[in-house]
């Protein structure tokens, strides 16, 4: 997984409450069996016509914002399924880190493992920024993970909270299956207390 | 554990049961006793395994099944979508590298996967259950604490048997009372959803309790639990009882003999114990509660079947008028419109939430003797082979088909639509599942969740009615 450290990027607004993980990856590109090539699919049916032509409106199509790696989007985002898709596909077009009020706990938990950084902030921070992301192109922002802050286009800072686990595993891209294979002794010696305990499993 | 002799709720309890590991910053290494599998969100965590070398640590903990991109016509001639075909043929190719015991599309046992997992006995009380699907919470009326994970903790559980975890926090929901006829869990659900907003339960694990909790099936609690995710929860629970250890007793999986006297034990323990903290409590009475439609493009966005939609100007903030107005739109809506007043197109009976037996008898109990209207094509699909075997031994088939509805094979079907069974863009579905995103069964398909009693009243109707002066 790749590190997160600091990212410099124009931030895309996207000021719709509950997308959910169907809207940021419709179905038809979960066939797959690969975990890139999905940033095609990205917001798909918001992104594109019926006739698969660019519906011109939405943000992402927007030139200033075609390139954006941050996305500034309302409450309780990536409700819905578990589709890892759908930080996949975010990935895969480029964007790495989500800002948002609040975000649904598996799309959370998913982005920290693909080198994503989903940042919560509170409802007046949220406006300020998505504000500075409707400038566009000229406006970017800097995230810094190390020190917790954004950075918006007028020098103006926003902290933010961050576990310190998560934050250690995405600052150095650790792989945490790896981390977990070292802690073998200990689930050796739980799986033999639970085979007394819980014969039954 | 802080203090072990504090009172504590049921996650407490198995959450407690299964820490293997805990870090100074809180972060735990949680045991998984059950994973299942399905074909969309496991071939990348497999690949994952060969990459590294890495094999499946508990393959007899472990239970694969193909459900989401299954056609549900007849599939003894092979699946004709080859990208379908290829998911499934990965899974089964999976399955056999890894070890891991395998319901393919032709097997009997197969069907939605939080369907199999109760049939089977395989969903116990007291254990820790996930899947790469967020529904997983359906599991956790059995008093199992279970829940949705992405493909990477899908590999590694695969690993590893562990999750690396958070503990939640606890939140009560109490629904006192008695449901009056022609209501039911899956209208209980979406009334408390509507209540807390899709975000209300994020964060938490959420116990369902009270006297219209216990009355309800083992069924009902499914589906009350299945839908918790839609309301921000990761998992639901429901205690164990009586009504759990009859539904268990039997089934292929579950422990038999002294094992099960030791388990059943074990399990009457799962209870919260008196004064344990709760975080968040709401309280529901069942005996208020009507029939619920959706309207919108959430799961939130629920009213009583004899109310109206909404206007724009109904939202308390600015973005809430900006949802509401995105949604009316979407829904071809204008706001206003009596719910008895809108025609449907389409029928969806089935999935996790309610294609079990209990869910189809209620269906055919609405409907016999009736026809579906001229306007309306209906489908039902059972949400197991093992479904769908019973339902036709007890002749519920028959009144379907007789009425006009048809009868499929089981799997995930148009609660996602990730086979051919989907909406045009603009038909408007009266769907028993679980999601009315957009686009969620089918691009521009127009979703309304409902009870599978009022679903099945729609079909004949044409349009919503009031199903407590139906029939």
């Amino acid at each position: 997984m790749q590190p997160f450290t600091t990212l410099t990027g124009v931030a895309a607004p996207l000021d719709i409450m509950n997308v959910d993980t169907d809207m940021i990856i419709p179905k038809q590109y979960l066939k797959t069996i690969k975990r890139t090539g999905l940033g095609t699919g990205l917001f798909a049916e918001m992104r594109f016509n019926e006739d698969g032509t660019e519906n011109p409106d939405f943000v992402l199509n927007k030139p200033a914002y075609r390139k954006a790696e941050i996305l500034v989007a309302g409450d309780n985002f990536g409700c819905g399924s578990s589709r890892e898709h759908a930080p996949w596909a975010l990935l895969d077009f480029g964007i790495r880190c989500v800002i948002s009020t609040s975000f649904a706990d598996i799309f959370y938990n998913n982005c920290f493992k693909n080198g994503i950084l989903p940042i919560k902030v509170s409802q007046e921070d949220l406006d300020k920024l998505m504000e500075d992301a409707r400038r566009g192109a000229n406006a970017t922002m800097t995230v810094d993970l190390q020190s917790q802050e954004i950075h918006g286009p007028d020098g103006g800072v926003v902290k933010f909270d961050m576990d310190e686990f998560r934050k250690h595993l995405l600052l150095n891209g650790l792989d945490d299956i790896g981390l977990t294979m070292e802690k073998a002794p200990a689930i050796d010696s739980y799986e033999s207390k639970a085979a007394k305990s819980r014969p039954w499993l | 554990m802080a203090n072990p002799s504090a009172p504590r709720t049921l996650y407490d309890k198995i959450w407690d049961d299964h820490v293997v590991d805990t870090q100074p910053d809180g972060t735990c290494l949680l045991y998984i006793d059950r994973h299942l599998v399905h074909e969309v969100t496991s071939p990348q965590a497999f690949e994952g395994l060969r990459l590294t070398d890495r094999k499946v640590r508990a393959p007899e903990k472990t239970l694969a099944v193909v459900d989401h991109n299954v056609p549900t016509s007849d599939r003894s001639h092979g699946i004709s979508d080859p990208e379908a075909a290829t998911q499934v043929a990965a899974l089964a190719e999976n399955a056999r590298e890894f070890g891991i015991e395998y319901f393919n599309e032709l097997d009997k046992r197969q069907g939605v996967v939080h369907i199999i997992g109760p049939e089977q006995g395989f969903t116990l009380p007291g254990t820790t259950i996930v899947c790469g699907d967020s529904h997983t919470s359906t599991h956790g009326a059995f008093g199992a604490l279970a829940h949705g994970i992405g493909t990477s903790e899908v590999e590694h559980v695969l690993a590893t048997q562990t999750l690396i975890q958070s503990k939640a926090k606890n939140m009560r929901i109490t629904v006192d009372g008695k449901l009056p006829a022609g209501v039911t869990a899956k209208d209980i659900i979406l009334a408390i959803i509507g209540e807390i907003g899709t975000a209300g339960g994020t964060g938490h694990v959420m116990e369902y309790t009270g006297e219209a909790i216990r009355a309800l099936s083992m069924e009902g609690r499914m589906t009350i639990c299945n839908m918790s995710i839609e309301g921000g929860a990761r998992a639901g629970l429901v205690a164990p009882d009586e009504k759990t250890y009859a539904y268990l007793m039997g089934r292929p999986k579950a422990p038999k003999g002294m094992a099960w006297d030791m388990a059943k034990a074990y399990w009457e323990t799962l209870v919260t114990d008196e004064g344990a903290h709760f975080d968040r409590e709401i309280r529901l009475d069942a005996a208020n509660l009507p029939p619920i439609v959706t309207w919108g493009t959430s799961p939130e966005d629920v009213v009583s079947v004899a109310g109206t939609v909404p206007h724009a100007a109904d939202g308390h903030t600015e973005q809430k008028k900006a949802a509401i107005a995105r949604a009316l739109d979407y829904m071809g809506l204008k706001g206003g419109e009596k719910m008895t007043d809108i025609k449907l197109d389409r029928v969806f009976i089935g999935s996790c939430t309610n294609g079990r037996i209990e869910d189809l008898r209620a269906v055919a109990k609405a409907v016999e003797g009736k026809k579906v209207a001229s306007t309306v094509s209906a489908m039902i699909v059972p949400g197991s082979g093992l479904v769908k075997l019973q339902a036709e031994e007890e002749g519920l088939d028959k009144i379907f088909k007789a009425a006009g509805f048809d009868w499929r094979e089981p799997g995930c079907s148009m609660c996602l639509a990730m086979n051919a069974d989907k909406l045009a863009p603009g038909e408007r579905c009266a769907s028993t599942s679980n999601r009315n995103f957009e686009g969620r069964q089918g691009f521009k398909g127009r979703t309304h969740l409902v009870s599978p009693v009022m679903a099945a009243a729609a079909a004949i109707e044409g349009h919503f009615v009031d199903v407590r002066n139906w029939g």
